[in-house]
């Protein structure tokens, strides 16, 4: 939030667009304040919180209730009475109503004291006092706290509404331009136009030629393994990033269980009936592929250097999972290495001695936003 | 809150929530863009229309595609025809401004009445094309250097925006805009829908469907959770299908209407088997439509 908007709010609540009443408020405050459902919550428990007790108790008897439900005609308040109003306060205000409803045992309306329809007692509805708690009666919104105490916005916070902006962002730096051999001819050649039209002695004549299109192509290789849990989220966002950049020519995603061997998993479960062999995957895509991996890097040594290392025990890998990783680097000409552990953990967490293993094969960089600036950079630099 | 009598009051044909009208009635009031989000089928953009019906105004629409750039909204100088019109042409080519195009953000600042602009599906283009319409959006104006000619809003439009959240819009965007979200109507609303729809339907029919269908949109695991649309036409098929009622919540036939994705479909089959109840008698039944 931003001055802009409080300022905003303020020549609003000026105008008088909250209607003088709590609901209006609230919806007022909401669309002026918050910019996605994803807050909602939040602002729904924050003015709840705020507004706690000015609601409606809860628990009153159903005669009182019976008594209110009567309508009674307007009726006249003068400038004395709404000043000797406005002075109570709400404490006071249900105190006196405690009282009130222990003293009374029938209806009422009219009058001033008693809790009843009409008359200036502050209890009770269709009557007049401005800092009055209304029981029942009509209204023609809910009241503004049960709307936010009902919270019916809770379920977007667990939606997969996440900031990825920032990632897209460093991801569209990600590009490298084709050259103009294929696609239809659509944009105009501005020198060419003007050669073709000299040479045609100052008459007109047009060239076009083809648009320069992004060729970058990505192949993302994620860690799905249990020590990347609590980093899921961090992962998660960087694959919608990278799956909504639509400006790549091809998004290549695969997944890995610490660290490659023969295998690469089509989804995050990691199974072998969902797999396909890394050979497979170097031999159909070319050189040209920008190759980010995301893990940890963190593992039991054997499990990067050892043959038959791997963490699943039901496999068996001839070759040790280092080699695998080294012949990926060298079959692309660019590959970057995220690791959402920062940086400067590196060389104190378990996974110390594998990360510096990792750290020496590919250029290794934290998986934030400024790490991936880095990393895309490093990218677009050719071997 | 209805002091507001001259403001927006809903039209025949929309049944508009009191929190939405307000909502309209604030960002004319405070002459900002208004930001709708809300899933498909929610309608989002009809309510541009329903918003100029409403308050008698013009709507013009401005369709957002994923190659729409921010200078379209404003003019489009059509550099071609003029260089061609003035090789073979018999008009006077020294007047550019015939060559100038306004767009339709152009077009709603130089109406002479105010009128309703939607700008719709934002969120198609490209990720910072909110951001180079911030100052025609605030000033409600812009300069077009070939005529030396500055387009002011002779009456501030309207504007109302619609996003399905396929990209996250920018924070200096989002400052400038009041913004709404339309929830996904309840079972009582959406059988206000669906009887505007198919004013015929049996009444057990309707109530197997409406319970089938919420409790398939409290699954967490789907990727794409049925909308309104996807309904009608599960409705219609059923209607046609002739399935008889009872058999509905049990076997969910034609079950490819209401699901497009085959990941959806197993995320079904697999909640189907988990689930605590009587069903899972009939699950044998089950067949994907």
């Amino acid at each position: 939030m931003s001055m802009n908007e409080w300022y905003s709010l303020l020549d609003a609540l000026e105008i008088g667009l909250a209607g003088a009443s709590l609901t209006g408020f609230y919806h007022l405050a909401r669309a002026i304040l918050v910019k996605t459902e994803a807050h909602y919550d939040r602002f729904d428990l924050a003015f709840a919180q705020y507004f706690e007790g000015i609601e409606t108790p809860e628990d009153l008897p159903y005669s009182i209730w019976d008594w209110l439900d009567k309508n009674l005609p307007a009726m006249d308040i003068t400038e004395e009475m709404r000043r000797a109003h406005q002075k109570m306060d709400l404490e006071t205000l249900k105190k006196m109503l405690e009282e009130r409803l222990a003293e009374q045992t029938e209806e009422h309306h009219g009058g001033n004291y008693w809790v009843g329809t009409g008359g200036t007692s502050p209890f009770g509805h269709s009557g007049y006092h401005p800092g009055g708690i209304r029981i029942g009666g009509e209204s023609r919104n809910r009241s503004a706290v049960k709307v936010a105490g009902d919270r019916q916005f809770r379920d977007f916070r667990n939606d997969t509404v996440l900031d990825t902006r920032q990632f897209q962002l460093a991801l569209r730096k990600l590009r490298q331009f084709s050259t103009r051999l294929e696609g239809a001819r659509t944009e105009l050649d501005v020198e060419g136009t003007v050669q073709a039209t000299s040479k045609n002695a100052g008459r007109l004549e047009i060239v076009w030629d083809r648009p320069r299109e992004n060729t970058i192509k990505v192949l993302l290789l994620m860690d799905s393994g249990g020590s990347m849990y609590p980093y899921m989220r961090l992962s998660n966002q960087l694959f919608a990033a990278a799956n909504k950049s639509k400006h790549f020519k091809d998004l290549q995603v695969y997944y890995f269980h610490n660290t490659i061997y023969d295998l690469l998993y089509l989804d995050p479960r990691c199974r072998a009936s969902q797999s396909v062999e890394t050979n497979h995957v170097l031999k159909n895509l070319d050189g040209e592929y920008r190759v980010i991996l995301v893990g940890d890097a963190s593992m039991a040594p054997t499990e990067l250097l050892a043959q038959g290392g791997i963490i699943n025990w039901s496999m068996f890998n001839e070759e040790p999972g280092v080699e695998w990783l080294k012949k990926l680097k060298r079959h692309f000409e660019a590959s970057v290495w995220l690791n959402p552990i920062p940086a400067r953990y590196w060389g104190l967490t378990e996974g110390a001695e594998t990360i510096h293993i990792i750290k020496e094969i590919f250029p290794m960089f934290e998986l934030t936003v400024e790490g991936l600036d880095m990393a895309v950079k490093k990218l677009r630099a050719r071997k | 809150m209805n002091m507001n009598t001259t403001g927006y009051r809903g039209s025949a044909d929309y049944i508009v929530s009191d929190e939405l009208r307000n909502t309209v009635n604030i960002a004319i009031a405070l002459q900002k863009p208004l930001l709708i989000k809300g899933e498909p089928g929610t309608g989002k953009t009809m309510l541009a229309q329903s918003i100029a019906d409403g308050l008698g105004k013009e709507l013009l629409v401005w369709n957002i595609k994923s190659t729409t750039k921010a200078q379209e909204g404003l003019y489009v100088y059509d550099t071609v025809q003029r260089l061609y019109d003035s090789q073979f042409g018999e008009q006077d080519v020294s007047n550019i401004s015939q060559y100038i195009k306004l767009g339709k953000l152009g077009e709603s600042f130089d109406s002479d009445e105010q009128v309703v602009l939607l700008i719709d599906e934002i969120d198609k283009a490209d990720l910072e094309f909110p951001n180079d319409l911030l100052w025609e959006l605030d000033q409600m104006s812009f300069y077009i250097p070939e005529t030396k000619e500055t387009i002011t809003a002779k009456h501030r439009p309207i504007v109302i925006i619609t996003s399905n959240a396929e990209k996250e819009l920018p924070d200096a965007f989002l400052r400038r805009c009041i913004f709404h979200y339309i929830a996904f109507p309840d079972p009582a609303a959406m059988t206000a829908i669906v009887d505007v729809h198919y004013p015929d339907l049996k009444k057990k029919l309707l109530e197997q469907c409406m319970e089938a269908f919420y409790w398939l949109r409290t699954i967490p695991d789907l990727q794409k959770k049925p909308s309104t649309s996807e309904l009608l036409d599960w409705l219609q098929a059923l209607v046609v299908g002739g399935i008889n009622p009872q058999r509905i919540a049990d076997e969910l036939p034609f079950m490819g209407v209401l699901l497009k994705k085959n990941q959806d479909l197993d995320v079904l089959l697999w909640h189907l088997n988990n689930r605590p109840q009587s069903r899972i008698a009939h699950r044998q039944a089950f067949k994907i439509g």
